[in-house]
């Protein structure tokens, strides 16, 4: 069977031969971060440069990161199939596919984060209904189950595989259930984002960290939802963009990347908006009744004033009203700009509120200490880019990824 | 925000008195023999150490001639509302047993550290290596203490070995073991202690010395203001070193006399 037989129909692909040689440059990238995750799981996590005092590393914040960013899959779901934004539907198999890789990429590093990864299974055998790392545990292995289950009919709906009556059949019914599974998928990933968040608002020992809240949801709960569904739906045109200028092939119409981008403009204004009242709140509340003041909270270059400033106004504030602008936000440049900016800013986000808590010296006779990654937990994150190299490029030469590839490259 | 408060009717408690505390070690070693843990693979680094009982130094930070320090030998605190203990994902933690000690099941952690990043006194520990002991050492280990395997995080738990010793033996000779005597049960650090600075005992129970000491207005607990609650106070009749027990304000004055 010829390569080309297996292509979406009407489309053009490269040569078998270049197809090969990019996914060589893939493979290079995973093997390096399997051996690193072989390393760490035959030596254990001191090869990292976690220790006593940073119980959470690079690890956690690229899992943060990776789950924010893929946020794009479970809110374009929800605007899409239960809100009915129909222009979304050109976008939707790629934010659904985006969202496998974050997801699943998520856990393959969460096997070398825990010290004990042949006891994880724990977490549903002896759950602690209190902790809101169950809670986490729950909803991503229960989503992870969702994404799949919408990844499939995208499969199945390859183009020799759906000659096959049988799983022609099964491609459409899925379709037909698919609004409920993004019901699912909604709810199962608005309790993990928030999870991730509250995971860090309820240490009411770690001043920098700790917010009250709403019942038994720190504020940080529902931040990190709203951060993640600002970031995710830009991060996902952002991708659609990189694989069309890699491709030199137009993918989308620039019509749906704008309304991605609107979409994440919206989200980052009313996520700002709490942002900033939590930020005041924490600073003439929390810290004084802690017994500390707003300077002691940041040391150095690691740890500076400047990442709360590029957070809140350069990578906050500026692409807030760069993608609320509609003039700027139809401005191709400007657009990839500004959900870039969303994106690096809920980045550091999640890198402040993992290092900078664990950091920040609580006890008043105890110091800051700087935290650096080791190459052996650089490896394996790279390696969930490539992954994500892999199933992306694996999905755009054979599946119908793009619906609107066709009309917009006539031949 | 804290979801886990229990009352017990025995408390046991320490209140260690830093200026009697020279800052020796004693502790450290008999915590470390008496728990089994193992001889540090490289002891240059101590942010990969495994001390249950970790003494600090605090200073005054005043030049000489009145320069002053003060050792602080740090346990688990068994805080009374624990941070550790409701994050855990699979109450490898409890704070569950008659005496109020945060309990740890190694057999049970996953060793995702989140009770670490919880602990604002850095009292948890994560096993970074393989414990190997060197030949003939394995015949020096604790009979009823497990050993624990790399990945697990562990912590001091008042020698929690000896509080089952002291409550088999009342029960041997006829007591009731939810009411032991004062000398009946005493971790290995307290009784190694040259100096006396530690006492050990019920915080409940009005008849014991811990009690009486934590109430002198010499008492302070470590970071009192973030409401963990600690079973473990610190004494000293020095007001800076009071004063480093917490993250006292320019302005806010510290107790005592």
């Amino acid at each position: 069977m010829c390569d080309k037989e297996l292509w979406p129909e009407g489309v053009q692909r490269c040569s078998l031969k270049l197809f090969i040689v990019w996914l060589l440059v893939i493979f290079a990238v995973m093997a390096w971060g399997l051996y690193a995750a072989f390393v760490v799981w035959s030596g254990g996590l001191i090869v990292t440069g976690m220790d006593n005092y940073f119980a959470f590393g690079l690890y956690i914040i690229f899992d943060l990161a990776v789950i924010a960013l893929g946020a794009g899959a479970f809110f374009s779901g929800l605007l899409y199939y239960l809100i009915r934004v129909d222009g979304l539907k050109n976008i939707i198999n790629l934010a659904v596919i985006i969202g496998f890789i974050c997801y699943s990429g998520a856990l393959l590093i969460l096997t070398l984060e825990v010290g004990q990864p042949l006891r994880a299974w724990f977490g549903f055998w002896h759950p602690n209904v209190h902790s809101m790392l169950t809670e986490v545990i729950f909803c991503i292995t229960c989503y992870m189950i969702v994404l799949t289950i919408e990844f499939i009919p995208i499969i199945l709906e390859n183009r020799k595989l759906n000659k096959v009556k049988f799983l022609h059949h099964v491609a459409h019914n899925f379709h037909v259930i698919m609004p409920l599974f993004a019901g699912v998928g909604a709810f199962l990933s608005f309790f993990h984002q928030g999870s991730l968040g509250g995971m860090y608002g309820v240490l009411f020992s770690r001043p920098y960290a700790f917010r009250e809240g709403f019942f038994i949801w720190p504020w940080t709960f529902f931040l990190f939802i709203l951060s993640a569904v600002a970031s995710g739906p830009g991060f996902t045109m952002l991708v659609a963009t990189l694989m069309e200028k890699m491709t030199g092939r137009k993918l989308v119409d620039f019509s749906v990347k704008a309304l991605m981008g609107k979409i994440s403009g919206v989200m980052l204004a009313i996520y700002l908006f709490f942002k900033y009242l939590d930020t005041w709140g924490w600073y003439a509340g929390i810290l004084p009744r802690s017994g500390l003041t707003f300077s002691e909270m940041f040391y150095g270059l690691a740890y500076g004033k400047w990442l709360l400033f590029s957070e809140l106004i350069v990578f906050g504030l500026v692409p807030a009203v760069l993608l609320l602008y509609s003039k700027t936000r139809n401005t191709p440049w400007i657009l990839y700009s500004a959900c870039t900016m969303v994106g690096i800013g809920v980045i550091i986000n999640r890198y402040v509120q993992t290092a900078q808590t664990l950091a920040h010296p609580v006890m008043p006779f105890d110091r800051w200490y700087v935290y650096v990654p080791t190459w052996a937990e650089w490896a394996p994150s790279l390696a969930v880019v490539a992954y994500g190299a892999l199933i992306l490029s694996l999905a755009y030469r054979y599946l119908p990824v793009f619906p609107q590839e066709r009309k917009l490259n006539p031949a | 925000m804290v979801l886990y408060l229990k009352e017990f009717k025995v408390k046991w408690g320490m209140v260690i008195d830093l200026d009697r505390c020279t800052g020796c070690g004693a502790c450290m070693v008999a915590c470390q023999a008496e728990n089994n843990l193992a001889p540090p693979v490289d002891a240059s680094n101590k942010r990969y150490s495994m001390t249950w009982m970790l003494v600090y130094q605090l200073s005054n930070r005043q030049p000489y001639p009145n320069h002053d320090v003060a050792y602080m030998p740090r346990p688990c605190l068994q805080c009374g509302k624990p941070n550790c203990v409701p994050v855990c994902p699979v109450i490898a933690t409890d704070k569950n047993q008659e005496g109020g000690i945060v309990s740890m099941v190694n057999a049970r952690c996953i060793g995702c550290r989140y009770c670490q990043a919880a602990c604002p006194y850095h009292a948890r520990y994560f096993n970074w290596h393989d414990p190997v002991w060197p030949e003939g050492m394995e015949k020096t280990l604790t009979q009823d203490v497990s050993t624990r395997p790399r990945g697990v995080v562990e912590k001091c738990l008042y020698c929690h070995h000896r509080f089952m010793y002291a409550r088999d033996k009342a029960r041997i000779e006829g007591r009731d073991p939810n009411a032991l005597a004062e000398d009946d049960y005493i971790p290995a650090c307290v009784e190694m202690c040259p100096t006396n600075a530690i006492t050990f005992g019920d915080l409940a129970n009005p008849e014991h010395k811990v009690h009486k000491l934590s109430k002198s207005p010499y008492a302070f607990r470590l970071l009192e203001r973030l409401n963990t609650d600690p079973q473990l106070y610190y004494y000293s009749q020095r007001e800076w070193v009071r004063r480093q027990g917490d993250n006292f304000l320019e302005h806010e004055t510290v107790g005592g006399v």
